[in-house]
């Protein structure tokens, strides 16, 4: 792995090491000294062309957790407002050292365009791109269900495990949501089967070769009692109007595609509530439903931490030549290690 | 680390320098002396390092455990993965990063005696020294290793030895354990 840009890039065995690495990670979180060493001297630049709060704290803490220099680049207030293009920023980081560039970006392929351009040397995390792809976020999620439905008593993490057999409900504003995406290629690589519900309007056109099943209707989905239910946020400024037309109005929406006390009550004892935030109650999701004992939302805040500790350790710790991606090893897992380094 | 395999296979001759009595023996031996350091094992936690150093504190836990009373077993082991500490991680592929387990009875205040299979650069133990010092403020930090090879690349010496085995670097020194391989033995593979 050289760059993470797309959860489709990622292969069971590679996404199952995320995870498991991400469980290590959460481990020394628990910790009164939180802070490693592993990523001392390296630099990692946050680069944000459109806002956010959670990504880019949750960005900021891992690697400070692992000890590497944390620059923040927002959009606004810098030469990009002046009119600097990607090309002259990206130049601009790699002059002063930049070793991984998370990136997000209104354009959808931006963080690959960084990738491949040929700009910078740096590993380039994609930290969410238009309505392309939002990866450490479905690896939180994956990270979540896993943690909450393949944790025993022995190894509440699951290690090791992959989400097979699971079904997972991702539910409303799929067209302008990256994190769908992110979840459905994820989730499927992971073994888990997962229905996309949605009013027709906001569903991309050309979704039939996706790896899910889609529905229109939420209740008809909650009474085949999925294991896990993920609630979209309605994304009212990718709409051009209020409700951009998409749908009548937020009250019929609610209606139809909210998650209520009646539709929680629907699911199964095991079933968790997840939404990547953030929320808007009362629209997609109700004040029941969100601070019910089965919303893990606040969980799936925490373990982005560790999520994003994982990424940034496996995309950097090593000397570039990591298994999974590089063909030439074989696939096999860097579980091995040379005698020499005792 | 070795890769698992029971048999070891590739270039070059292999002589098994220790046979499951052998390791049986050294153990029990440690476990004494420990003991006889410490005078008695009243504050004595052991953390095993990944991989094969952490079955090997679990049987020398269990080995105090027998010969003094008042010792729980379980209470006292524990494991501490070394990973993320290293000095040499930019130099490799990504490492796996194993699991740590802080013993029930903890850290601080206690005399740590650190368990790994093979000392050789002594990396691997200034790595746990750092990693020991995130967890907590034991009041000692012993080192009991199975083999210790030579060819020291820092200040550091195990205060309990299974065995020196003068080596070349050429070669390599393997530990196996039931737990993770199906038998107990030391082999040295390779070498001109």
């Amino acid at each position: 792995m050289r760059h993470l840009l797309s959860t489709a890039d990622l292969d069971t065995a590679a996404a199952v090491r995320v995870l498991d690495t991400a469980s290590q990670m959460a481990a020394t979180q628990g910790r009164q000294i939180k802070k490693l060493p592993t990523l001392r001297g390296r630099t990692v630049v946050n680069l944000f062309f459109e806002d956010s709060t959670r990504t880019r704290i949750s960005f900021e803490t891992a690697a400070k957790r692992l000890s590497a220099d944390v620059i923040n680049f927002a959009a606004k207030g810098s030469s990009v407002s002046k009119g600097e293009s990607l090309k002259d920023t990206a130049l601009t980081l790699e002059a002063m050292g930049a070793d991984a560039i998370v990136i997000r970006h209104q354009a959808s392929g931006a963080p690959h365009t960084l990738a491949h351009a040929g700009w910078t040397n740096a590993a380039v995390l994609n930290a969410g791109d238009g309505t392309h792809q939002h990866p450490t976020q479905a690896l939180l999620d994956a990270f979540t269900i896993r943690r909450h439905l393949r944790g025993t008593a022995a190894d509440p993490d699951g290690v090791g495990a992959d989400l097979s057999g699971l079904h997972v409900a991702v539910v409303g504003d799929v067209l302008h949501s990256r994190v769908a995406r992110s979840n459905v290629d994820l989730l499927h690589t992971l073994g888990a089967r997962v229905t996309l519900v949605a009013p027709p309007t906001l569903l991309p056109v050309g979704i039939e070769p996706w790896p899910c099943a889609v529905s229109y209707h939420l209740d008809e989905v909650l009474a085949e009692e999925p294991d896990a239910v993920m609630m979209l946020r309605v994304q009212r400024e990718r709409m051009s109007t209020a409700g951009g037309g998409f749908f009548p109005g937020p009250l019929e929406y609610t209606r139809l595609y909210g998650l209520d006390a009646r539709r929680l009550a629907m699911l199964p004892e095991h079933a968790i509530v997840m939404h990547p935030g953030p929320m808007n109650r009362g629209l997609e999701i109700s004040a029941d439903a969100a601070d019910s004992p089965r919303s893990v939302i606040v969980e799936q805040v925490a373990n982005g931490v560790a999520v994003r500790m994982a990424a940034l350790y496996l995309l950097l710790a090593g000397d570039g030549d990591v298994p999974g991606t590089t063909p030439t090893t074989g696939g096999v897992p860097a579980l091995t290690s040379p005698e020499a380094t005792r | 680390m070795s890769s698992g395999t029971g048999v070891p296979g590739g270039g070059g001759g292999s002589t098994v320098v220790l046979g499951e009595q052998d390791v049986a023996r050294a153990l029990t031996r440690i476990a004494h002396e420990i003991l006889e350091r410490n005078r008695g094992g009243a504050d004595v936690v052991v953390l095993g390092i990944p991989t094969r150093g952490v079955p090997l504190a679990q049987r020398l836990a269990e080995r105090l455990a027998a010969v003094e009373p008042g010792i729980e077993a379980a209470r006292i082991v524990g494991a501490l993965d070394v990973t993320m500490y290293r000095d040499d991680l930019a130099q490799h592929p990504t490492r796996a990063i194993g699991r740590t387990v802080e013993p029930a009875a903890g850290i601080d205040g206690k005399v740590v005696v650190l368990v790994d299979d093979v000392l050789f650069s002594g990396r691997t133990i200034r790595a746990a020294l750092d990693a020991i010092n995130d967890l907590g403020r034991p009041r000692a930090v012993q080192l009991a290793v199975l083999v210790d090879r030579g060819h020291r690349e820092l200040p550091i010496r195990a205060d309990y030895v299974g065995k020196n085995l003068p080596t070349s670097t050429s070669e390599r020194v393997r530990v196996l354990v039931a737990e993770a391989d199906g038998s107990d033995a030391v082999v040295i593979e390779g070498g001109a």
